[in-house]
């Protein structure tokens, strides 16, 4: 695809193309309309804030959901998948946010399923070596005899990379593959698929962080809440235009942060140890502290032991040794089984937006009003008796609501029928109200769009400022970077360093984070809270 | 020991017939719960087989004495075991019901079904009897399923009774057990099967029709459990009455579960629980004090199996997504 002056080749036909597709899911238009071009040899950048319809584009290009109106074409032809097998046969393979794998079964299976080498008995040994030649060959290392279920995240999307290659598309989806990696592994699969578009296939990568996007792709197809809002090409546009055209306005300043102004010794964590639901150690003899009006950022890849310290500081999960202390006071009691009641460890003063806020934070089917006083129902404000006093309680719902900036601003709707980024404000709203020593905000901003991360950004900096403790647990390193004091880095369990915020840079923390060693970790500070501020 | 020396079981479990009845109560079980790992590998929940084996043991009575041949007999049990299971499979897998809502039904309508069959058809005159040879056999009687005796082999002390003088659909139950445990661990199907119960979006999305997948691996277990039941009443009882598979296709899913959704495992667990009803059966005929308690005895089998379930063979965990029902049209 040797073309004539810059952005020629998007006037020859493209591979595949979407003409006008619509998806509805009920009455709710996920695609409105949604028109793009990809061709051979070159990467096609999608963005857009969650919610804005890409996974649902990206299946329907797929055969995975199939459009209420619309065209798809493939090198100018029109087709019609009935499932994803028709897409599969006309080429196109999709790496899917939620990966497509089935945990019991080895890499090798989960390749070849559906296409396996043979019909009738399935030639494992057949399999397993064209696994094992495409891994070569792409330098996607992997043993096909594993079982997915024991791959980190990052080798499983290998698996599924392999998956698509083994199909032999031609047309390669990608959705938001970095999510899941470190900066390094992104590295490595950026080199991936510059491998793959120079041999001429069609890439289609799908992301919301902008500087990827100006890193990897040729051209850029930006989504705003189901449509279409702006086709780039990125050798002339800057990561500023493509921001304002996701979320529709001009972008927003970084979070204001002032220096922080310490206080108080708030948690000690010594020498704690936690076992994971497979008996395995998942927190092994960590020391942490963070002191009043301190945010202390935990980076690690996920399932390196963030859950579980986070369950056991909030009284979920027993630690198997060590102490924890708030203000002085033991939250961790008992000899056998160190555990306490979550209930009393909220009472100590301990409040928590959890990883999971659908599963943990709120009660889907409860009113918002009624997830606001979850926890705190036999306060004698909202009951007397056990009797809840409903007008107390819906006076105090809508002062948080509008304090909040929940939309609808309503409390009498149920929690579950709000956006993922209103469902947050309501944790936040609560967890905030029990006015904590300790905050600890696990992945608080996962899946929310722009504008509502920046609000719960600046929602945490303030806490900071009224003199609140706060761990934040994240995979996203900018938001490590972009609220934390100090940042301790986590791999298996253990904590690799802490480092005063401005000590480090994402790189360094990057290499820590997949057990790697830097010059920052030989130099790694103590690993002690910063003194008490002058005049606090 | 020698307190128990008189009791009568120690006579019994020296005896050679109390392990050739334990084989003969494991092979309805076994059927049944061998097919219901298809079933349940493949992400339908099945607890219908007792419906189904009942369905079946009416339809083998049926077929047999209209026909006037066993084999007959038994094609319309797993045929009618087999419906049974289309029923559940459209309304579990096309139509998304729930799937124990589901088979609960089946249970019903075939207690309801069969029993108002068995009275309609043969209510004046009482249910056919078996046919026994050399007696030429009437018109209406059950042309029964003798068993096999392997000569040479039958003669072996001890086994030769045991495993040499057996029902045919002993044996072939032997060689389905096998054959279903190749069919999920060492084929293309078995490994697509075990991918829908797992992971169907991920199954879907690899191109496997996961629907029609799930919905024909609902029907061997139906035709496995009309099997299972025609074979207890043309190889057993010679006869139809009403509820007469007695709760066995609930063992059975026991034991699918205690084998922890293997053909194999399953199978074992059969052989324990068809013991535990041997061994019953057998002290209700000794003589000894145990007579009285031959019920107690007989529960040994469950309770150890409720005993391992709880602590010794770990958790039995099923398929990821069995019970859950798929919509491919969901984004989820
Ligand atoms: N199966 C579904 N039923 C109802 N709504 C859905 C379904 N799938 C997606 N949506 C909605 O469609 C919108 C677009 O979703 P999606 O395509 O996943 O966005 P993105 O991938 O850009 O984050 C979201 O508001 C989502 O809630
Ligand atoms: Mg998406």
């Amino acid at each position: 695809m040797s073309l004539n002056g810059s952005g020629g080749w998007a006037n020859g036909v493209p591979s595949i193309e979407a003409r006008e597709l619509v998806k509805r899911f009920g009455t709710f238009v996920a695609n409105d309309h949604v028109s793009l071009q990809a061709y051979a040899g070159k990467v096609l950048a999608v963005v857009g804030e969650n919610g804005a319809g890409k996974s649902t584009l990206m299946n329907m290009l797929s055969g995975l959901l199939q459009p209420d109106d619309g065209e798809i074409r493939l090198n100018g032809r029109p087709v019609r998948f009935k499932s994803p097998r028709d897409g599969i046969e006309a080429g196109i393979g999709m790496v899917h946010q939620h990966f497509m794998l089935i945990p019991p079964l080895t890499v090798a299976e989960n390749v070849v399923l559906g296409h396996e080498p043979s019909k009738g008995f399935f030639d494992r040994p057949a399999a397993e070596r064209k696994v094992a030649e495409l891994s070569e060959a792409f330098g996607l290392k992997l043993d096909p005899r594993h079982r997915v279920q024991s791959l980190s995240v990052g080798l499983q999307q290998r698996v599924e990379i392999l998956k698509i290659l083994y199909w032999g598309s031609e047309i390669l989806i990608f959705d938001e593959p970095t999510a899941v990696l470190t900066p390094q592994e992104t590295r490595e699969l950026f080199v991936v698929l510059r491998g793959l578009s120079q041999q001429g296939k069609t890439i289609i990568f799908i992301t919301h962080k902008l500087k990827e996007v100006m890193e990897i792709s040729d051209h850029i197809t930006v989504l705003r809440a189901g449509k279409v809002v702006g086709q780039l090409e990125t050798a002339s546009t800057s990561a500023q235009e493509i921001a304002s055209k996701m979320i529709g306005r001009d972008v927003l300043p970084e979070v204001h942060k002032e220096p922080p102004s310490f206080g108080e010794l708030a948690l000690v964590v010594r020498a704690l140890s936690i076992q994971s639901d497979l008996e395995t150690m998942a927190v092994r003899n960590i020391d942490l502290e963070i002191r009043a009006g301190e945010i202390l950022g935990i980076a690690g890849v996920e399932g390196n032991g963030q859950s579980e310290l986070v369950d056991t500081l909030i009284g979920l999960r027993p630690a198997s040794s060590g102490t924890v202390e708030l203000r002085g006071k033991s939250l961790l009691v008992g000899s056998s089984g160190l555990k306490t009641a979550p209930a009393r460890i909220r009472e100590a003063g301990v409040a928590c937006v959890p990883e999971d806020r659908r599963e943990r934070g709120l009660v889907l089917q409860y009113t918002v009003a009624d997830n606001l006083i979850l926890g705190m129902q036999d306060d004698a404000l909202f009951s007397q008796a056990g009797v809840l006093n409903r007008g107390k309680i819906r006076a105090w719902a809508q002062t948080l609501v509008k304090q909040f900036d929940v939309r609808p601003r309503r409390s009498d709707v149920p929690v579950g029928t709000l956006s993922g980024g209103n469902q947050q404000k309501v944790v936040l709203a609560r967890e905030f109200s029990e006015n904590p020593d300790l905050l600890i905000a696990a992945q608080p901003t996962r899946g929310l769009d722009i504008g509502a991360a920046q609000f719960v950004h600046e929602r945490l900096v303030e806490k900071r400022d009224t003199g609140t403790a706060i761990l934040l647990v994240s995979a996203e390193l900018d938001e490590i970077f972009a609220l934390s004091d100090r940042i301790a880095v986590i791999y298996e369990g253990q904590i690799m360093g802490v480092f005063p915020a401005s000590s480090v840079n994402e790189e360094e923390v990057g290499l820590l984070m997949t057990g790697g060693s830097t010059h920052a970790a030989e130099q790694s500070i103590d690993l002690s809270a910063p003194a008490l501020t002058q005049g606090t | 020991m020698s307190a128990f020396s008189d009791s009568g079981l120690w006579t019994t479990l020296a005896n050679a017939s109390l392990y050739q009845s334990t084989l003969r109560e494991a092979t309805p079980l076994s059927l049944a719960a061998v097919g219901a790992v298809i079933s349940e590998r493949s992400g339908v929940v099945n607890i219908a087989m007792e419906g189904m084996m009942l369905t079946g043991a009416f339809f083998a009575v049926f077929a047999d004495v209209h026909l006037h041949n066993a084999a007959l007999g038994l094609v319309a049990a797993m045929a009618a075991g087999g419906i049974m299971a289309g029923i559940h499979g459209y309304s579990a897998v096309w139509l998304r019901a729930n799937q124990i809502v589901s088979g609960m039904a089946i249970n019903l309508l075939a207690l309801g079904l069969t029993s108002y069959l068995a009275f309609s058809v043969y209510g004046t005159n009482g249910p056919p009897v078996p046919c026994v040879p050399p007696v030429p056999c009437s018109g209406n009687q059950v042309r029964t399923i003798p068993d096999w005796s392997i000569p040479g082999l039958n003669g072996i002390p001890g086994i030769g009774k045991v495993f040499f003088q057996q029902n045919p659909i002993f044996y072939l139950m032997l060689v389905l057990v096998i054959l279903i445990q190749i069919f999920l661990f060492r084929t293309t199907l078995g490994l697509r099967v075990r991918a829908a119960g797992e992971h169907p979006r991920a199954a879907d999305t690899a191109g496997i029709h996961v629907l029609r997948l799930r919905f024909l691996s609902v029907l061997p277990s139906g035709i496995l459990s009309g099997l299972a039941g025609g074979y207890l009443a043309l190889a057993i009882s010679g006869t139809f009455s009403d509820n007469m598979t007695s709760g066995r296709g609930f063992i059975a899913l026991a034991a699918m579960i205690f084998g922890k959704w293997n053909p194999f495992g399953a199978f074992g667990a059969c052989l324990l629980f068809g013991f535990g009803q041997a061994l019953y059966d057998n002290l209700q005929n000794t003589t000894g004090p145990l007579q009285d308690y031959s019920t107690l005895v007989a529960t040994l089998p469950y309770v150890l199996t409720i005993v391992a379930l709880a602590g010794f063979i770990g958790k039995a965990v099923p398929p990821a997504a069995d019970g859950i029902p798929y919509d491919p049209a969901s984004n989820a």
